[in-house]
């Protein structure tokens, strides 16, 4: 059942999204320069001018114009995108699939890394080895996904040339698959060669979201686990007999990850901005280097439409936050 | 009875007193990163402005019969480029030094653009509360929903490419760093007595604000700014690379990375140097910041 | 007796928001010139309410809600506000109770130490230097000319505290108030800054208003002293005859609980239950909740 505060957050995230909706409309529309000069090849006719401009309402109030673009909207019809001739929610929806499995995996490895490590720093009591991984850690908070995707790139692209660099998948690979998933898809249908190729290509753009998040978990999982071991119930157990690692994993680590919780899930929101420029490096076809070619165009109906998907898609990171927070804090599970 | 009761009053004073070094010296030697940061900066600072000066050639003079030419130490160079040359036949070393002046002038002016707005509205939210603080915040939450790339996707489709775009850009988004710290800073000053003493002394609320409550917050500030600087060295690398930030006959290292990136398995140099500056400069306006921190931290807040 | 320094008569408090919660409760108090008095109570009581009232510092959320305050019978509530910032920091000081936040962090101990001097008297100069050197020799610190320059967390709770006191008697005023001077500071530092306000006070002849919870400090230095409970008077006197003979069992109480300075060895003994109970059945009377810390 449906709690009121889960009810509260649904209606809070859909009045979110149409406040995103009518930000972002009203700013593209006051872009200087006329939208329909270019949408259209150049020589068209005045007329077809005059009823493109009518057909989107563009001789209408700005009130209007956005009643009209809200309807085509909610029936799915996001408009064609200007520089690809293509509709728009095809365009997104045949990229999005590519993105989601490449920040899923990253989101994994990130918090496989962050968290392994944090639980590992807690098993050393030497000062110096606290010390050293704080100014290490310190470091690495401070190189950005753009930097470690070009340094992979070199790595393991050029220098030490084992993984491709650009692409998700060999273009030889006869792929017939139904979905864009093609990770899910091919290890659901056993295909391990694809697999493995979609995998080879989704390493380094994948380590190079992962890292940071990585960086961050680390700094503030280490923190909130020293402050949970000094509490008396960490104490008591560990004069019970418990080693620190099992301290750490029975008891303080659930504690600790609450406040990384919250911390994680604006992360991964941040990892959705690192697509942008970390597919772009690796010419990897996800919507974040869609973005990128629909701004270069100065392709409205397309950098609409990906706004919105973004927008969704950070709503449903926040909601899914809340929830899993609800899961971990049995406080409050019954709200 | 009253006086059997207290003691001798001891007089108090004179060996605390520690002579010598100033404090921010002795500071200086406990945080060596901010001298070391500080001195890297100032140096690239210095090449920036002087560019025309110290840069070896033309940054932008092509010559096709020297394209690609590898660095000083490798074999087949030419020792006149000592970073060697890009796919055009430039000077990266001369490229470097011109591509400072976009990275610094982007860092220095939104930084403190950013900075002045968001400390502004942050002291003012801070310090007045009521109706003013309730308008702020509203606005801090506004702003923080809507995540940073949506809002530079958005700002760069409207506002088009070019410098003023992109300082545009980082101040709209990044103001709320600064106000979000200030005013929790400046809340937490305001309750301190200290500012109670000087309202009894009939101070005027803008001189305590400004005289009273500024400086305590000021560190904080400086801190942020110097994290904030490095933020926007990246995002204008990031920007150029992509192609979105100034033209593209001005060197810019994101704009030299994206060409480097066209020929890396031809020359793994055009892409190395002016990615190792820009990691250089990333980390020293970070220790820089991480520095001042710990600098102003302890003495401040004792 | 002496005509009033201050004379509070009739004062209220209360939150200014729904539901309004009274937190003084008609209070009514004398101050006469060269007096130190007291006033005790638990946390919570309104002390620090009744001081912030005088000098008009009170908090946003609590408003006035009648009585007067008079300072050499001028009513410092109704006065306009030019005359009445001429008189606080100059006619009325304060000593507030914690040494550490109550110097800004951030400037030097000699510019804190005659801001009254510049802002009221305008001061400045050698001779401006001159009174802060002797205002530090007063309080009994050591080198002044250096601790001028030096800044606040360079210095130890005791000597701030004695910083603060000097920069209250720099302007030499009439009235002083006192919020728990004391408290913040461990018990030997606590008893020199007491010795060092009474001897200041006495040379000076300067009324205090000295607010403590602690009636042990009460019985060392004050004159007269007034017990408040739940923002209500419930005893007023001289000190020898308040804590010799207390009227009142809440006096008692805080008698018995409170440590006693002269006489190591005797412990403290809690407030009993069934006299809380009975002063709530007397707050009860006056319309009055007590108000508890959440
Ligand atoms: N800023 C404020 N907002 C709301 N209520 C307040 C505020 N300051 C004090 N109060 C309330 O006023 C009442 C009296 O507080 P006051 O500070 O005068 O007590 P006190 O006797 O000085 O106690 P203490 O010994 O703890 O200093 C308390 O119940 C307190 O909760
Ligand atoms: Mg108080």
């Amino acid at each position: 059942m449906l709690s009121s505060r889960a009810l509260r957050q649904v209606v809070f995230a859909i009045v979110t999204l149409f406040g995103v909706a009518v930000v972002s409309f009203v700013l593209l529309r006051v872009v200087p320069g006329d939208p329909i000069a270019m949408m259209i090849a150049p020589g068209a006719s005045a007329e077809d001018i005059a009823r493109l401009r009518a057909a989107y309402g563009l001789d209408k109030g700005l009130v209007a114009q956005f009643v009209i673009w809200l309807g085509h909207a909610l029936t799915g019809d996001f408009g064609t995108s200007i520089s690809m001739r293509q509709n728009v929610v095809h365009l997104i929806a045949g990229r999005l699939p590519a993105t989601i499995e490449l920040t899923l995996t990253a989101l994994a490895v990130g918090l496989a890394l962050g968290i392994g490590a944090a639980v590992a720093s807690t098993l050393g009591t030497r000062r110096l080895i606290g010390s050293t991984v704080d100014n290490a850690n310190g470091i690495l908070l401070a190189v950005p996904d753009f930097v470690w995707a070009l340094a992979f790139v070199l790595l393991f692209g050029v220098a030490w040339p084992i993984l491709p660099i650009s692409g998700r998948v060999d273009p030889r690979l006869a792929i017939d698959f139904t979905t864009s998933f093609l990770l899910i898809e091919s290890l659901l249908r056993l295909r391990l060669d694809i697999a493995r190729d979609v995998l080879a290509h989704m390493i380094m753009p994948a380590m190079a979201l992962a890292l940071p998040l990585a960086a961050v978990i680390l700094r503030v999982l280490k923190g909130a686990l020293e402050s949970e071991a000094l509490r008396d119930y960490a104490l008591l157990a560990r004069i019970r007999g418990a080693s620190r690692l099992r301290v750490t994993l029975r008891e303080t680590l659930r504690n600790a990850m609450i406040p990384t919780l919250a911390l994680t899930g604006v992360q991964f929101t941040f990892m959705f901005g690192g697509t942008v420029i970390v597919e772009r490096i690796f010419a990897y076809p996800g919507i974040g280097n869609l973005a990128i070619d629909a701004v270069i165009n100065r392709d409205l109906p397309l950098v609409q439409g990906l706004i919105l998907t973004f927008g969704l898609i950070f709503i449903l990171i926040n909601l899914a936050v809340e929830a899993s927070f609800a899961l971990l804090n049995p406080r409050l599970r019954h709200g | 009875m009253v006086e059997r009761a207290l003691p001798e009053i001891p007089r108090l004073g004179g060996s605390v007193a520690h002579r010598g070094m100033p404090s921010w010296l002795k500071g200086l030697r406990r945080e060596p990163r901010v001298v070391v940061a500080g001195g890297y900066l100032l140096l690239l600072l210095l090449a920036a402005i002087f560019a025309p000066l110290v840069s070896p050639h033309d940054p932008l003079e092509q010559d096709l019969m020297l394209n690609t030419l590898p660095p000083a130490f490798s074999a087949g160079a030419d020792p006149g480029y000592v970073l060697g040359t890009d796919s055009l036949g430039r000077d990266i070393a001369s490229r470097l030094i011109h591509g400072a002046r976009v990275a610094l002038t982007v860092a220095i002016v939104a930084a403190l653009a950013a900075g002045a707005f968001g400390t502004v509205l942050g002291l003012l939210a801070g310090y007045y509360g009521g109706w003013v603080d309730a308008v702020v915040s509203r606005l801090i939450d506004i702003w923080m929903a809507f995540p940073p790339v949506l809002l530079s996707i958005l700002l760069v489709a409207m506002i088009g490419t070019g410098l003023t775009s992109v300082i545009l850009a980082i101040v709209i988004i990044d103001w709320t760093r600064f106000c979000r710290v200030v005013r929790s800073e400046t809340l937490q000053q305001t309750r301190m007595d200290y500012v109670d003493a000087a309202v009894v002394l009939g101070r005027s609320r803008w001189t305590i604000l400004t005289r009273e409550v500024l400086p305590n917050v000021l560190p904080v500030v400086l801190v942020l700014l110097s994290l904030e600087m490095g933020i926007a060295v990246i995002v204008e690398a990031v920007l150029s690379f992509v192609g979105l930030s100034v033209s593209s006959d001005m060197p810019t290292w994101g704009g030299m990375i994206a060409e480097g990136r066209q020929i890396i398995y031809h020359g793994w140099w055009v892409m190395v140097f002016p990615l190792s500056l820009l990691v250089l400069t990333v980390l020293a306006f970070n220790q820089l910041g991480d520095g001042l921190r710990r600098l102003t931290d302890p003495v401040m807040r004792r | 007796m002496s005509p009033a320094l201050l004379s509070i008569a009739g004062l209220s408090a209360r939150l200014k928001r729904p539901p309004h919660t009274p937190l003084l409760r008609s209070v009514d108090l004398e101050v006469a010139p060269g007096e130190v008095h007291g006033l005790v109570g638990e946390s919570g009581a309104g002390k620090s309410t009744i001081g912030k009232a005088i000098l008009g510092i009170l908090p946003g959320a609590i408003e006035l809600a009648g009585g007067t305050i008079r300072f050499c019978g001028e009513d410092l509530l109704a006065m306009p506000a030019g005359r009445r910032r001429e008189i606080l920091g100059s006619q009325i000081a304060l000593i507030p109770q914690d040494p550490m936040t109550s110097l800004n962090p951030s400037r030097r101990i000699g510019d804190q130490l005659t801001d009254g001097l510049r802002l009221k008297r305008g001061l400045n100069g050698k001779a401006l230097e001159d009174k802060a050197v002797s205002l530090l020799r007063d309080v009994q610190i050591n080198d002044p000319e250096a601790v001028l320059r030096r800044y606040p967390h360079e210095l130890s709770g005791g000597m701030r505290q004695r910083i603060l006191i000097a920069a209250a008697f720099s302007m030499d005023p009439k009235l002083i108030i006192a919020d728990e001077p004391t408290t913040a500071l461990d018990v030997t530092v606590q008893k020199e800054v007491l010795r060092l306000i009474r001897s200041m006070q006495a040379s000076h002849g300067t009324g205090v208003l000295f607010v403590t919870h602690d009636l042990g400090v009460v019985a060392q230095i004050c004159d007269r002293v007034t017990v408040l409970y739940g923002g209500m008077i419930v005893e007023q006197g001289a000190t020898a005859d308040v804590l010799a003979a207390p009227s009142h069992p809440y006096t008692a109480a805080l008698m018995a609980a409170s440590p006693r300075h002269d006489q190591t060895g005797s412990g403290m003994q809690p407030i009993p239950a069934s006299l809380t109970a009975a002063l709530q059945g007397e707050l009860a009377r006056h319309g009055l909740e007590r108000v508890t810390h959440a």
